[in-house]
């Protein structure tokens, strides 16, 4: 009789411990914490444009209920509520929304704060493709989408770059590209994701990954590497030609240059969902450089 | 008498203006003024109140409190108007230190438990000793005030200059500290109002007893020698409590400019005493002032916020240039 009892205790137990198993959610973030949902969450405040495209990307926009200041992608995001920018979050503003999952970069102020305040955290910040993978996947789950689900939406990003760097022209890879992300000037090396693309389109950047990512780079470098075409977002339109040495770059003289428009430069410099059209802009460029070459 | 009746009761008055700013900015936040705290039940409501904006508007006068101590302090042991924790590069040093600590722990600069926060007061109190000491030994002394004045300005720029080197060294803590480089309340909490508290009763209670040297001071060094003043002691502690004060402010909201200058002055043309009542009444200035300033960015153009810092730079400013040409008016 008593083993009986002791076995249906058992039976009780393990079925609760399956129960709270199924309903949390644990997922891991850049800062390698493990980020604890109760439930998939469905109240999301995004701090950072690339994941507030990553959860509209994965069919889940009407959970957002506010976003930071520039997120502009999709055109509904645009009526949400603001809640500041990665300097200044509006901590307040946050808090007031009752978010159940809040998902920003790494760098943004005050996630302790948040945290402190009881807010769940997820902190992301793509870089490279794999990065944007890791995030497509990491916000599914916490999304409590099915595994498939985030894998499909990111079969679907890398298809699409596949079909650029597929786009682009024999002659278009044999160039050498500086790309161009902020005109301090910051560029993309081959370990960003932008660098990643063109090494997938067998393109050789002037930066190598030893770099870093991002490095902010002195112009001179430029100048010594002698690019055969020069790709730089929409804030670099102004500075780019007035920089000392510059004009006389063969880039320049022969007109291989893209400046991508504020809404390209978007599209192109985000590792987020949209990162093929982005690919698909860098292909288009380079097939237009490569056809002007003589 | 009559002086210390006038001096208690600005006292009393600038409390009670701090009091009444708490309390006002309990009721001032990311939809502009609201009253919605009446007996809200909600309890989201209840949550922003008592963790978000009282922490908040009690930090904003801490740290004004802390920063107005600050400048009276340097002001009376320099004998200099114009000394203030930025123009003795003590502000300067107070970021170097917090730029090295947030890059050699890689955390973010804005943490809340207790060991990181007390770890970052410590570095920047230790910047804020470092930059001092540079520029007095730069000056060689405070008897010079030309001297004093480009020591501090040279100090400040060159440890400025370090901390923008180190933050560009490593990229992650580049956004971090351009943050910091816009002084902010809106992230301190509870502890960091506990740490703040504690740094400005030591502060306060260590120079006010000190006040005495401070005011034979006022009559020259070698006076006060002759009065029989511990001069070599008594300034390395008061530079002691200056730089804790400016470090403690500085490592909880990042850089706030003016509020540490324009406060002694805006007390001295209230009342006329001793440095007894110029350095409380100094701090009670700074704290009503940069809560005002606070209560005043969060509704400006709410729901977005204006970052206090470049708040005070402007009123400081502006009121200093007021200052400033009264009193080449009434020269004249």
């Amino acid at each position: 009789m008593l083993e009986r009892w002791m076995q249906l205790l058992i039976l009780a137990l393990s079925l609760a411990l399956m129960c709270s198993a199924a309903q949390g959610i644990t997922v891991w973030d850049d800062r390698q914490q493990a980020v604890v949902l109760a439930k998939p969450a469905q109240r999301i405040v995004s701090l950072l444009p690339s994941l507030t495209e990553t959860v509209c990307a994965l069919g889940q926009c009407a959970k957002l209920v506010g976003v930071d200041r520039y997120s502009n992608w999709p055109d509904s995001v645009k009526s949400l509520p603001r809640m500041g920018g990665g300097i200044d979050p509006n901590i307040e503003s946050i808090v007031a929304q009752k978010p159940d999952l809040v998902l920003l970069a790494g760098s943004t102020r005050g996630i302790e704060r948040l945290q402190s305040l009881g807010i769940t955290v997820l902190s992301l910040e793509p870089r490279t493709h794999s990065d944007v993978k890791r995030a497509v996947l990491t916000i599914a789950q916490a999304l409590g989408l099915t595994p498939t689900e985030g894998e499909r939406v990111w079969r679907e990003i890398d298809t699409g770059v596949e079909t650029a760097v597929q786009s682009l022209s024999a002659q278009a890879r044999l160039q050498r590209v500086y790309l161009e992300v902020s005109p301090t000037p910051y560029g993309a090396s081959e370990s960003s994701f932008m660098g990643e693309t063109l090494l997938r389109m067998g393109v050789r950047n002037i930066l190598p990954a030893a770099l870093g990512p991002f490095p902010q780079i002195n112009p001179e470098w430029v100048v010594r590497a002698q690019p055969d075409v020069i790709l730089a977002g929409d804030s670099s339109r102004q500075s780019l030609l007035k920089r000392p040495g510059w004009a006389q770059l063969r880039a320049v003289q022969q007109d291989r240059i893209c400046v991508f428009s504020q809404d390209q430069s978007d599209v192109v410099m985000r590792a987020g969902p949209r990162m093929a059209e982005g690919a698909r802009w860098i292909a288009q460029c380079l097939n237009r450089t490569a056809r002007g070459t003589p | 008498m009559n002086l210390r009746w006038s001096a208690l009761s600005w006292s009393l008055a600038l409390l009670l203006l701090g009091l009444l700013g708490v309390l006002g900015g309990t009721a001032v936040g990311s939809q502009g003024v609201e009253m919605w705290w009446l007996g809200s039940p909600d309890p989201v409501v209840q949550h922003i109140i008592w963790d978000i904006r009282l922490p908040r508007s009690l930090g904003a006068w801490l740290g004004g409190a802390l920063l107005g101590l600050a400048g009276a302090v340097a002001q009376g042991l320099f004998r200099n108007p114009l000394a203030d924790p930025y123009l003795l590069g003590s502000a300067s040093g107070a970021s170097l230190g917090v730029s090295l600590y947030v890059s050699l722990l890689g955390g973010s600069v804005m943490a809340v438990g207790w060991l990181p926060r007390l770890g970052m007061t410590g570095a920047a109190f230790g910047g804020a000793v470092l930059a001092v000491m540079v520029t007095l030994f730069l000056a060689r002394g405070v008897q010079q005030t030309v001297r004093l004045l480009l020591a501090g300005v040279v100090v400040g720029v060159v440890l400025g200059a370090l901390a923008s080197l180190v933050a560009l060294m490593s990229p992650q803590v580049m956004q971090a500290m351009q943050g910091f480089l816009l002084g902010s309340t809106a992230f301190i909490g509870w502890s960091a109002c506990a740490l703040m508290a504690l740094a400005l009763g030591v502060c306060l209670s260590g120079s006010w007893a000190l006040s005495r040297v401070l005011d034979a001071l006022t009559l020259g060094e070698s006076t006060a020698q002759s009065l029989g003043v511990p001069l070599p002691q008594a300034r390395l502690l008061l530079v002691g409590f200056l730089s804790l004060a400016t470090g403690a402010a500085v490592a909880q909201m990042g850089l706030i400019a003016f509020v540490g200058l324009a406060a002694p002055h805006a007390v001295r043309s209230l009342v006329r005493c001793t440095h007894a009542g110029v350095l409380v009444l100094s701090a009670w200035m700074g704290a009503a002032l940069l809560l005002m300033a606070d209560v005043l960015a969060r509704s400006l153009m709410a729901p977005q916020e204006m970052p206090v810092g470049v708040l005070t730079a402007i009123l400081g400013g502006a009121y200093l240039l007021w200052r400033m040409n009264r009193i080449g008016a009434g020269r004249s």
